[in-house]
């Protein structure tokens, strides 16, 4: 009976724990302090630029060649990293094998790796003169300072989002539904493809998402593959670089504005996206 | 042999192992299955020794191409030096500060329920989403000379952007949400019943924390702080917009990288780089051995 009513005071919001006032007060201060102020700042000066600049500036024809490259390059890590990452995840599960746990290990290589080392370590591997971009030299295909480098740049940073999205989904899944399809005759491509694609496809989609959006706003490991020629291999984080150098700040809130909203919106349809496929898998 | 293998056949069936059923019926399965487990494993290898083992030996091997004495000289540089003071100052802080704002804000979004809570843990997210330039943007835009800050802090010759104040600033902005990503999924699945109860009890919110909170989440607190160690000191973007590049005063270790490199001075860049690589290794296997941990 006591108990009972303690439980109704609750929900009527008479906290028993202490330190509401106490978290609260700090947790929102640090917050508006750190990040809140500092990004109304963007909004604040993107307000001093008139509408009508503002639309000259985002839609001058460097920076839409800019939005492309990035959009393109990181679309296409994307999804490398969302095939990989499944064969990735898929085989840490699944199998059973020497070296399994440093491969589980290395895995997370891009989140401890400073991205600048990963940068010029990656533009020496790939250049004319490097291991694999000799390689590819000799058979004509320029891969640093090309639109390809820098792909291959997002690759590398965005690999451990779609393995650490997939991996624990793909770990409780539960098999006898894939058991059951193989009693009813089916072939190994239409268990995966019918069975247990789509129980992953919301982790799936989210992977590349996280790995789409860490593409765009990539810089540190980029510049250095990417050569930054204007019009072909410049990327957008990089033109907001050369508009702060030239002391144009409200050019670089411009652009810093779209790129912001584009990755609002990825991860609003991300979001969405998972809870359609949720609510459409349990029905 | 043959005998032996048929009669664990039959026994399997009949305990109804749906592997050994599927033997009888399509007995070559079971090899086609270990073909495409190999195919697997050998293109998972191969495209990690690809794409992230290979740029590692890279890093290693340019480092000491001119010979034990070069990479000494590069790595014991008095710029050097400095910026690695830099990092590791700016590191210490961002670990600090964002340990404490995780410890605070997950104790509040977990144990406690008021309106707008949902809208507080997607404001905190903000800064893992943004691109690092577009962080160290919005500073400039804060406290720099064009800033509505900047009047403020030039009057009280306070100087935050293109100095030392900047970098450590920038740090800990993103990596703001690190510790905080990392508590808050262990202490809503812990729920509040504990707290409650030692509440109820008369415990202070000092003993409810030390006792009953903080054992929950020691190593999720631990694995926090390395992956929040690991991105500060290698943060590049953010931190070369605000620092200005300003050599033995605000270059950080991964700055102090793209100087050496942009003079091609390339054996001392990987050089530099190999002390950022062995920090990041050693990160790695803090932070599979705290995997470990955890699943126990």
């Amino acid at each position: 009976m006591e108990q009972q009513i303690v439980k109704v005071k609750n929900k009527r919001g008479v906290r028993v724990i202490p330190g509401f006032g106490l978290s609260f007060g700090v947790t929102l201060s640090m917050l508006s302090v750190l990040v809140l102020i500092p990004m109304a700042s963007v909004f604040v000066s993107v307000g001093k630029l008139g509408l009508r600049e503002f639309v000259d500036v985002v839609f001058s024809r460097q920076i839409i060649s800019s939005y492309i490259v990035s959009f393109s390059c990181a679309f296409v890590a994307a999804l490398v990293n969302a095939v990989f990452g499944m064969i990735l995840a898929w085989v840490l599960v699944r199998y059973e094998f020497p070296g399994k746990r440093l491969m589980d290990g290395i895995i997370e290589l891009p989140f401890a790796l400073p991205t600048a080392v990963a940068g010029i370590s990656l533009t020496y591997l790939y250049s004319d003169q490097g291991w694999i971009g000799s390689f590819f030299d000799r058979v004509g295909i320029k891969i640093a300072y090309t639109r390809i480098g820098i792909t291959i740049a997002m690759v590398f940073v965005g690999i451990p989002f779609v393995v650490r999205m997939v991996q624990p989904v793909l770990a409780k899944l539960d098999r006898q539904y894939e058991e059951a399809a193989m009693m009813l005759g089916a072939g190994r491509a239409r268990i995966f493809f019918k069975v247990i694609l789509p129980e992953l496809f919301p982790a799936l989609i989210a992977g590349f998402g996280l790995a789409f959006a860490r593409g765009i706003g990539e810089y540190g490991s980029v510049v250095f593959i990417a050569g930054n020629i204007p019009y072909k291999t410049q990327i957008a984080p990089l033109l907001i670089m050369t508009k702060l150098e030239q002391y144009k700040y409200e050019d670089a809130t411009a652009i810093a504005l779209v790129l912001l909203l584009v990755s609002f919106v990825v991860m609003l349809i991300i979001n969405s996206a998972q809870i359609y496929m949720q609510k459409f898998s349990r029905t | 042999m043959k005998d032996q293998i048929e009669h664990s056949y039959e026994q399997d069936i009949v305990g109804d192992d749906i592997y050994s059923i599927r033997k009888v019926i399509e007995p070559h399965r079971d090899d086609v299955d270990h073909v495409m487990k190999y195919v697997l494993i050998g293109i998972a290898a191969v495209f990690l020794s690809v794409m992230l083992i290979m740029p590692l030996a890279v890093v290693i091997l340019n480092a000491l191409r001119d010979g034990w004495q070069a990479y000494r000289e590069a790595v014991l540089d008095e710029y050097t030096v400095k910026a690695l003071q830099l990092t590791l100052l700016a590191t210490v802080c961002a670990v600090a500060v964002n340990t404490a704002f995780g410890l605070f804000a997950s104790y509040l979004l977990s144990k406690f329920y008021f309106r707008g809570r949902q809208v507080l843990a997607s404001l905190i997210d903000i800064p893992f989403s943004i691109s690092p330039v577009i962080a160290g943007l919005v500073f400039i835009l804060t406290f720099g000379k064009i800033g509505w800050m900047g009047d403020f802090l030039k009057a009280h010759n306070i100087k935050i952007v293109f100095a030392v104040p900047g970098v450590i600033l920038v740090t800990i902005f993103v990596t703001f949400p690190f510790v905080f990503r990392e508590l808050f999924p262990v202490m809503n699945a812990q729920g509040k019943d504990e707290e409650e109860a030692a509440a109820l009890m008369g415990a202070g919110g000092l003993m409810i924390f030390r006792r009953i909170t903080f054992p929950h989440i020691k190593w999720a607190l631990v694995y926090g702080v390395v992956l929040c160690t690991a991105r500060a000191m290698g943060e590049f973007g953010a931190v070369s917009v605000i620092s200005g590049h300003l050599r033995g005063k605000t270059n950080t270790l991964p700055l102090h990288v793209e100087i050496l490199y942009n003079e091609f001075n390339t054996t001392a860049a990987f050089a530099v780089s190999s002390i950022l690589v062995i920090m990041a290794v050693i990160i790695l296997i803090i932070r599979s051995f705290i995997e470990r941990k955890r699943k126990i």
